[in-house]
């Protein structure tokens, strides 16, 4: 199954785990499965019409899936799927 | 190394001020036996390089027999060693200056470089001038390099603890805080009996006891649209560690609109990201993340918390890749994103592209006059729901 990469923002919504496992086999279904699983983290991904948040990259392995096919990329099951929100963290 | 004299000659030394004397009266003749890039880097004026190995070969070119030959080196082995082939060759007037150009120097007599090095600097940059890729062309680049820091904070403390420790000539720092004992976990570059005092000028002080080389340029206030453009402009890069988004969005468009590189990384708890946004060569800020998050869901690290030397770690990226900007040197991280895993202690590498629909640094970015730089599309929208953190 693919695993999903969790960043820091997200972790608190699945229990503080940094890398989860969710089926599918683009990242549509991927991303899908982890909303399922971890319903609070839909805010952070989907706009309310349901469009990937420009906010966050969806990465598959280490390329973008924007320069792919979207949300409609095929994902095997071997592959690592990050979610990367920007962060600003720095100075303060 | 010299060629073995078959007898025993007894050499005679005389001291640098001896020598100095004979020199300014011109009666002797100087030689100088160390290596070309040694002679480069700092002599004696008037002197004539014969590295060891062809002294004897080269001598008859420079001294006749008969002349007052005074030889030097760094320490004075090597001109002792030179002292005895020459003897054996016949001179007949010949002395080497003892302690060499190094004790030369600690009388403050005057030396030649081709650098631009002082001897302070040759000494203090000597582990720098060693490596190849550095060498003192590079340290010359450093010092004459000009950086502007972000944010005298987690990332900024220790990114200009060490571009100051390397030489970097100028170094600005922009920050409107003043130091708190909360601080102190990670910002290195300020201390205990600084709380209170603002930050830039708390780093003023750190970077001009570490070295004395850098120029610190205080910038304490918050970069707006009114003035940003005119402090990144004197600067050759520009690091990133600034606490908030709109300062980041901010920075990336007036960076492009100016072509200056920027170094740009963030820490969150356990984990820490870092890219090299080179104008028009890779990809942006805005490439990467067209839009910020809404403040909800963009946690800060006064409300997260931070591991203190992520800091440290992802500072000490950021100054890596200043060095290799300025020297020309690696491979920078132009459309390239790292992130760090504090916990796993993992890297993970992803490929950044330039967006073809960016509204920043996109083919199809609206041309803008001087005159309208600094007035962003979409900043001021963006912009009104934050105060910062």
């Amino acid at each position: 199954m693919p695993s999903v990469k969790v960043p820091p923002v997200l972790r608190q919504h699945t229990g503080g785990a940094t890398e989860v496992e969710a089926a599918g086999s683009n990242i549509g279904e991927v991303l899908g499965a982890l909303v399922a699983e971890y319903p609070e983290t839909k805010e952070q991904l989907f706009s309310t019409e349901g469009e990937l948040n420009r906010f966050v990259n969806i990465y598959l392995n280490d390329e973008d899936v924007r320069v792919l096919d979207g949300l409609d990329t095929a994902v095997a099951e071997s592959d690592t799927v990050m979610i990367l929100p920007a962060m600003a963290g720095g100075a303060s | 190394m010299a060629p073995e004299a078959t007898e025993q000659f007894t050499v005679k030394e005389i001291t640098p001020q001896e020598a100095f004397a004979e020199l300014q009266e011109g009666k002797a003749k100087l030689i100088d036996t160390r290596e070309p890039h040694e002679h480069a880097e700092a002599r004696i004026e008037g002197s004539r390089l014969i590295p060891p190995a062809l002294i004897a070969d080269q001598i008859a070119g420079s001294a006749a027999k008969t002349d007052r030959v005074i030889l030097q080196c760094r320490s004075g082995a090597r001109s002792a060693a030179a002292a005895e082939v020459l003897m054996s060759l016949g001179y007949e007037d010949v002395v080497s200056m003892a302690g060499g150009i190094l004790e030369w120097e600690a009388q403050g007599l005057p030396t030649a470089s081709d650098s631009g090095l002082t001897p302070e600097q040759r000494d203090r940059y000597s582990r720098h001038t060693l490596l190849p890729e550095v060498g003192v062309e590079g340290q010359v680049k450093l010092l004459e390099a000009k950086v502007l820091l972000l944010g005298a904070g987690g990332l900024g403390a220790p990114t200009a603890l060490y571009l100051a420790a390397a030489g970097i000539g100028k170094i600005g720092i922009v920050d409107d805080d003043v130091v708190d004992a909360s601080n102190l976990q990670r910002q290195v570059i300020h201390n205990t009996s600084r709380v209170g005092q603002p930050k830039s000028s708390s780093a003023r002080q750190t970077i001009e006891e570490l070295n004395p080389d850098v120029e610190v340029v205080e910038y304490n206030f918050r970069l707006d649209a009114d003035n940003i453009l005119d402090v990144i402009e004197d600067y050759d890069i520009i690091v990133d560690g600034a606490d908030n988004f709109p300062t980041r969005y901010l920075l990336n468009d007036a960076s492009v609109r100016l072509k200056k590189p920027v170094v740009s990384a963030s820490i969150l708890s356990f984990d820490g990201q870092i890219s090299t946004f080179v104008p028009y060569e890779g990809p942006c800020y805005r490439c990467l993340y067209p839009t910020p998050p809404p403040p909800e869901l963009a946690p800060s690290c006064s409300a997260n918390g931070v591991l203190g030397v992520m800091a440290g770690l992802m500072g000490m990226l950021q100054a890596n890749e200043v060095m290799k900007l300025v020297l020309g040197i690696g491979e920078p991280l132009v459309g390239r994103l790292l992130l760090y895993d504090a916990l796993g202690t993992r890297f993970t590498e992803l490929k950044v592209r330039r967006d073809p629909e960016c509204p920043i640094c996109g083919p199809n970015a609206p041309e803008m006059p001087r005159s309208e730089m600094g007035k962003f599309p979409d900043y001021e929208a963006f912009c009104g729901g934050y105060t910062g953190s």
